[in-house]
C-alpha cells in the first residue's frame, strides 16, 4: 500500500524524467545520419576542389547546398525534441 | 561546493514580455528588432544609392553585397536570365543577415529568426513566388508534368517517384526552408546562453574554473557570426535554386 502511494506520487517525476530521456534519444538519433552525410558531402567537395582547383567555386556552392539539405534532417530532430512534451 | 547552475526553461530565453500594445498588436523586443532591421536596411539602401564613382564606406559594403548575391548566388544557380531577381534575393539576404547578426551584438543578443514567425513568413513568400513562376513559365499542366514526372526515370518507378516529388514540392521544401533557418538560430542562441550561464556559475564559485568555458564562449561567438552569414546565404541560394527550377525545368 505504502509503495503504491509512493509510486503514485512519483508518477509526475517519472514522466518528466522519461520525457527528458526521450528528447535526448530523439535528437541523438536524428544527428547520426546527417553527421555521416555532412562528412561525406564535405569530404567529396574537398576531393573535387583538390583535383580541379579551377572548379573549386562550383564545388563550394554545391557543397553548401548539400550540407543544407542533409542538415535539415538533424534540425527536424532538434525541433521535434522540443515539441515532445510529457 | 555548490554550483549555482540554474538553467532557465527554453521559453524564458526566447519569449519576451510585451512592451506596449495588446493582443495581436502586442509589441515586444523581437518586433522592435524587426523594425530596427527594416530601418537599417532602408538606411543601407539610401546610403548605397549615392552611386559615387569611387565608393567609400557603406557604398563599398553595398556593392560587395550586390556582387556576392549576383556572382555567388544567381549566376551559379539560375544563370544570366535570373539577374532581374537580384533586388529580391539581395533584400532577402540582407534582411536575414541583419536579423541573424542581432544574436551576437552585445545588449541586443536575440536572433529574430529564433522565433518561427519570420522564417515562416519569408518561406511563405518564397513558396508562392516559385509556384507562381512555375505556372507562368511552364503552364499549369506543364508545371505539374515536370514536377511529378521528372524525365529519365523508368516508367514503373513513377508510382513511387510522383508522390515523393509532390510531397517535396508542396511540403518538404517550405518546411525545411523555414525550419532550417529557425532551428539553426535557436540552437545557436541556446548554445550561447548555456555557455554564458556555465561561465557565470563557475566564475562565482571558482574564479579559475571559468577560464575554459569562457574561452569557449568567445570562440562560439565567432562561430555564430559564421552561422549567421551562412544561414542567410543558404536561405537565399535555396530560394534561387527553387526559382531556377520553376523557370526552366529539367529536360
Amino acid at each position: 500500500m505504502h509503495a503504491l502511494m509512493l509510486a503514485a506520487q512519483n508518477a509526475g517525476e517519472l514522466q518528466a524524467g522519461l520525457t527528458a530521456v526521450g528528447r535526448g534519444i530523439v535528437y541523438g538519433g536524428a544527428a547520426i545520419g546527417p553527421g555521416i552525410g555532412i562528412g561525406i558531402v564535405v569530404g567529396n567537395a574537398i576531393t573535387a576542389s583538390a583535383r580541379q582547383p579551377e572548379a573549386a567555386g562550383a564545388a563550394r556552392t554545391t557543397m553548401f547546398l548539400g550540407i543544407a539539405f542533409t542538415e535539415a534532417l538533424a534540425l527536424f530532430g532538434f525541433v521535434l525534441a522540443f515539441i515532445i512534451s510529457g | 561546493m555548490h554550483l549555482a547552475l540554474d538553467f532557465p526553461p527554453i521559453s524564458h530565453l526566447i519569449r519576451w514580455p510585451t512592451i506596449f500594445g495588446s493582443g495581436v498588436w502586442a509589441v515586444n523586443k523581437v518586433v522592435l528588432l524587426e523594425w530596427l532591421a527594416v530601418i537599417l536596411l532602408i538606411w543601407f539602401f539610401l546610403a548605397a544609392r549615392k552611386g559615387a564613382l569611387v565608393p567609400s564606406g557603406v557604398q563599398n559594403v553595398a556593392e560587395a553585397a550586390v556582387d556576392f548575391v549576383r556572382n555567388e548566388v544567381i549566376l551559379q544557380t539560375i544563370g544570366p536570365e535570373g539577374l532581374n531577381w537580384t533586388p529580391f534575393l539581395l533584400t532577402l539576404f540582407m534582411f536575414i543577415f541583419v536579423c541573424n547578426i542581432f544574436e551576437v551584438i552585445p545588449v541586443i543578443q536575440m536572433p529574430v529568426n529564433a522565433r518561427m514567425a519570420m522564417p515562416f513568413f519569408m518561406t511563405a513568400i518564397v513558396f508562392f513566388i516559385y509556384h507562381y513562376l512555375g505556372f507562368r513559365h511552364q503552364g499549369f499542366f506543364g508545371y505539374f508534368k515536370s514536377m511529378l514526372f521528372p524525365p529519365g526515370v523508368p516508367k514503373a518507378l513513377y508510382l513511387l517517384v510522383s508522390p515523393i516529388e509532390f510531397l517535396t514540392y508542396f511540403f518538404t521544401r517550405p518546411l525545411s526552408l523555414a525550419v532550417r533557418l529557425f532551428a539553426n538560430m535557436l540552437a545557436g542562441h541556446l548554445l550561447l546562453a548555456t555557455f554564458a550561464i556555465l561561465t557565470a556559475a563557475l566564475f562565482t564559485a571558482t574564479y579559475i574554473g571559468a577560464v575554459i568555458p569562457g574561452a569557449l564562449l568567445v570562440a562560439l561567438y565567432g562561430f555564430e557570426v559564421l552561422v549567421s552569414v551562412l544561414q542567410a546565404f543558404i536561405f537565399t541560394i535555396l530560394t534561387a535554386v527553387y526559382i531556377g527550377g520553376a523557370i526552366h525545368p529539367e529536360h
